[in-house]
């Protein structure tokens, strides 16, 4: 062992007490790191794996990111001529001309496609209306871009098909309508239709947002009951590679014009708040390693004074300013070691134990427990956080160290 | 017996800078050979211990030149000063200076282990040899706080022997000392001169003194008197 580290681990083990204590600083720091990061890191990636199973993800809507130019600014938008209480042109809502685009985006490598309408309507079951969004989708289609065959609960997908008018409802949904498989629900649109619906399967997503307020049926009964005939108004896409999602679709959109949405996009607010809880969470347990680094410091420099007759020795005896700091320095380094693998060990428990916690909560996915990520890099950060905050608390009070002028020590002594 | 200069100081002037500069040593010229057994003396405040500082590299004149067998030190760099005072000289305190965590023999390595020229098991060899000469042999994994004052200064004499030095430093190595303990210690310094070492010691003790093979008197930081008693 090199003779610096030797004396900066009997200086330490000297005090051990005081030791102890900033050791157990460093430790609760990185443990507090390692299962903070775990957690936040667990919800974010569980909650994006359900955002990417339960929804497409890409969405090509009827709508347009500017609005629509008006006859009235084409002939007088740039002349001095003022226009007021212009009426709009009506546009027709809904996708134009959509099988040379869905043809077009299904010929795209690693893309799958489905055509869907979606409007809103009215359930009705046992007196109980509920606005729900109802989704005409073509099954067979479906089942290339989204996991709802998988995620049917009860009934099937494909009895869409055998069943006249059949529709599948959200798990949340059901449970709010009293409804079950069997039952027949009424449905009635903005356009005046009033169709009965019977519930061929329900439906667990775990999305909460899609399970308490969406239903399914086939493409062409959601048409006649939103008086939409052969109109689709998204188009939805399923990818390969989720990571490209973005890039692909601003290139749609640039292509098609409509606007076209990622699901990054769709849920970029949600995202931006995990975004806050990180800052604020990593802020919090960067302030924990902050004051152990302070207790490291406080011992070092504890040392650094109760030390100035040996550093003045050992000056005398030959070593370099070099030596002395590098004594010092390791005492910071050997806590921070210390308290570092501690501190895995406690963050690890610390995952296991908040990983075995049963906890029902429905906020953006319905969960049952929290869920963590066991990740390498969070120990290695935690760690990289913890030694480097150790090093500067060693290496301020070694600096003085190193440059105590043994003379004046020994004159002091004297 | 003495042999080629070691260490010699030309006119070396040493002023602490301040509000009011303090001159601690001025005007020295000596020349130390190896094989000397040079005591300082004189009274509190003569400059004395700054002598022996200057001498050993701790401090660095404010005029002149400390030479080390001849070769100028003023303009050597801390570490290559550290570097030279490792290897060529042996400093020996009024209080043991012991680092109070170690074991006599750990304290004894500690300037061999900082040289790294030895292997582990030849430092330990070592350490125990100067030990036996010093007649602490039984002492060596006792730690400081449990040797009585003269064992703890013996096992600093070991200690500034370890790598061999040239030039031994002694500043009022028997001042803690009974005088039973100091004779002893003086007696080892003596024994050190004899053995090749250039010895130089810093004492009030005039009894003390007339071991030496020289007497250099120090008032106000000036030699004033440089006789040769052998």
């Amino acid at each position: 062992m090199p003779l610096t580290l030797e004396i900066a681990l009997t200086h330490i083990r000297e005090r051990l007490r005081q030791t102890v204590l900033s050791v157990l600083g460093v430790t609760t720091g990185v443990g507090f790191a390692v299962a903070m990061a775990a957690l936040m890191q667990g919800s974010q990636e569980d909650f994006i794996r359900r955002i990417i199973d339960a929804t497409p993800h890409i969405t090509v809507r009827d709508d347009f990111r500017a609005v629509p130019w008006q006859p009235a600014d084409a002939v007088y938008g740039t002349s001095a001529v003022g226009l007021s209480s212009v009426k709009p042109k009506e546009e027709l809502r809904g996708i134009r001309n959509p099988q040379p685009k869905l043809a077009l985006l299904a010929a795209l490598p690693g893309v799958a496609v489905a055509p869907t309408l979606r409007g809103p309507v009215v359930l009705r079951f046992g007196g109980r209306d509920v606005a729900v969004s109802l989704l005409g989708i073509e099954p067979k289609a479906e089942v290339r871009v989204s996991k709802l065959a998988h995620d049917i609960r009860e009934g099937s997908l494909n009895d869409l098909y055998t069943t006249a008018n059949g529709i599948i409802i959200g798990s949340g949904l059901a449970r709010k309508l009293g409804a079950g498989l069997g039952d027949s629900v009424s449905l009635s649109s903005s356009a005046g239709t009033i169709r009965l619906a019977k519930v061929v399967a329900i439906v667990h997503s775990g999305v909460v947002a899609i399970d308490d307020a969406t239903a399914y049926a086939r493409l062409k009964v959601v048409q006649v009951l939103l008086d939409r005939p052969n109109v689709i108004n998204e188009i939805r896409l399923r990818l390969d590679d989720v990571n490209g999602a973005r890039a692909l679709a601003q290139r749609i959109e640039r292509r098609l014009g409509y606007r076209t949405e990622s699901w990054e996009e769709i849920n970029e607010n949600v995202l931006e708040v995990f975004q806050i809880r990180n800052i604020i969470i990593y802020t919090v347990v960067g302030g924990i390693l902050v004051v152990a680094a302070f207790g490291i410091f406080n011992i070092v420099s504890t040392i650094v004074f109760e030390k100035t007759r040996d550093i003045a020795i050992l000056k005398s005896l030959g070593f370099t300013e070099a030596d002395v700091r590098a004594i010092f320095v390791s005492e910071g380094f050997l806590i921070g070691s210390f308290g570092t693998v501690l501190g895995w060990g406690l963050g690890y428990a610390l995952c296991r134990l908040l990983g075995s916690i049963e906890i029902k909560v429905r906020t953006f996915a319905e969960q049952t427990g929290l869920p963590v990520t066991y990740d390498w890099r969070h120990y290695a950060i935690a760690a990289a956080c913890a030694l480097t905050a150790a090093g500067l608390a060693g290496y301020l009070p070694a600096r003085r160290a190193g440059r105590l002028d043994p003379v004046a020590i020994i004159r002091g002594a004297a | 017996m003495t042999g080629p200069s070691f260490v010699t100081a030309e006119g070396v002037h040493r002023v602490l800078p301040g509000p009011v500069p303090v001159t601690l040593v001025r005007e020295i010229a000596l020349s130390i050979g190896a094989g000397e057994f040079v005591v300082v003396t004189g009274p509190s405040g003569s400059g004395k211990s700054s002598l022996l500082y200057l001498l050993g590299l701790l401090d660095r004149p404010t005029q002149g030149e400390i030479l080390i067998e001849g070769r100028p030190t003023r303009a050597l760099s801390r570490d290559a000063a550290a570097a030279l005072r490792l290897a060529s000289i042996g400093f020996v305190f009024q209080f043991h200076f012991l680092l109070p965590e170690f074991s006599a023999l750990e304290n004894v390595m500690l300037p061999m282990r900082r040289l790294g020229t030895l292997e582990r098991a030849a430092m330990e060899t070592r350490a125990r040899d100067l030990l036996a000469t010093l007649e602490m042999a039984d002492y060596a994994d006792r730690r400081p706080d449990q040797l009585s004052g003269g064992q703890r200064q013996r096992v600093a004499i070991a200690r500034a022997l370890a790598n061999a030095p040239k030039l031994v430093l002694a500043d009022e190595p028997t001042g803690n000392l009974d005088s039973r303990n100091a004779e002893q210690v003086f007696t080892i310094l003596a024994g050190l001169a004899n053995a090749g070492h250039a010895v130089v010691a810093v004492t009030h003790n005039l009894d003390l003194a007339a071991m030496a093979s020289r007497q250099i008197t120090l008032l106000d930081g000036r030699i004033v008197e440089d006789v040769r008693t052998h």
